[in-house]
């Protein structure tokens, strides 16, 4: 997995390249913590480019979520293909998260 | 971390009289910075020369990955002296995968439902769940070590 932290505007974009996994989650988890350590409230996680997601990876997710909220901030996914889509309904984690087909669209009114 | 490069997987005769082409086994340390590497090597190997569709290699990634993270954390309780038996049936239209742990088993049917409001919030308990849904058909054995699967090869 690779991960690409780009600012737009007030909002921190995490990209996820590759797969989030029971064996890389906790760099996804670094990486936003440190976001928060830095002042970041806004968070998009650019899902595009990721192939696929285990539950160790849907459970960083969920953990990312509550830290974030209990700093007063919020947390975007966007760019989910068909499959991790499927995963988040099958989980119902889709309504955790404020899911958007894209990165543009998740921008507007964040 | 695990060296992903030791990974040796050892190809097996096929049982022509049972359908099966080609079979291949891997001994996996329990290290869970391992899980990606074997899952492309089975991923690569049980796809070779098939034009798989995208949905059918997510769906032997994850309920791979979901398996192998069960057993080395679950199973073997991470200890590195463990390791997790991985094995390969490739069948003309389907692949049938066996994990197998070293530690004493657990029992499937009592896993609670992670959809349930008062777990959605956990950080885990969705592994098996996922697996269910995902491949076509899931066995385990009585001691709970060892879960087969079967996943479309197409």
């Amino acid at each position: 997995m690779g991960l690409t932290t780009t600012a737009r505007g007030e909002v921190s974009v995490v990209r996820v390249d590759g797969q989030l996994t029971v064996g890389n989650r906790q760099e996804l988890k670094a990486t936003v913590q440190a976001g928060l350590d830095a002042g970041a409230r806004k968070f998009l996680l650019d899902c595009s480019p990721t192939g696929y997601i285990d539950s160790s990876g849907l459970g960083a997710l969920v953990t990312i979520a509550k830290r974030v909220r209990e700093a007063g901030g919020q947390i975007r996914l966007a760019g989910l293909n068909d499959d991790l889509r499927s995963l988040f309904e099958l989980t119902k984690l889709d309504t955790l998260f404020a899911i958007y087909p894209g990165i543009e669209e998740a921008l507007q009114g964040f | 971390m695990g060296d992903p490069g030791a990974l040796a997987l050892q190809r097996l005769p096929g049982r022509p009289t049972d359908g099966v082409e080609l079979a291949f086994a891997l001994r996996l340390p329990s290290d869970v910075s391992l899980v990606d590497p074997a899952v492309e090597l089975f991923a690569h190997h049980c796809f070779a020369g098939i034009n798989a569709s995208r949905h059918s290699l997510f769906r032997l990634r994850v309920s791979l990955a979901e398996a192998l993270a069960n057993a080395i954390q679950f199973g073997n309780g991470s200890d590195r002296l463990k390791v997790v038996h991985i094995h390969a049936e490739l069948h003309v239209d389907h692949i049938r995968l066996r994990v197998q742990d070293e530690g004493s088993g657990f029992n499937p049917s009592i896993v609670p439902d992670p959809r349930d409001p008062a777990l959605l919030e956990s950080p885990c308990g969705r592994g098996l769940f996922i697996i269910r849904h995902l491949a076509e058909h899931v066995e385990f054995n009585e001691k709970g070590n060892t879960i087969w699967m079967t996943l479309p090869r197409s």
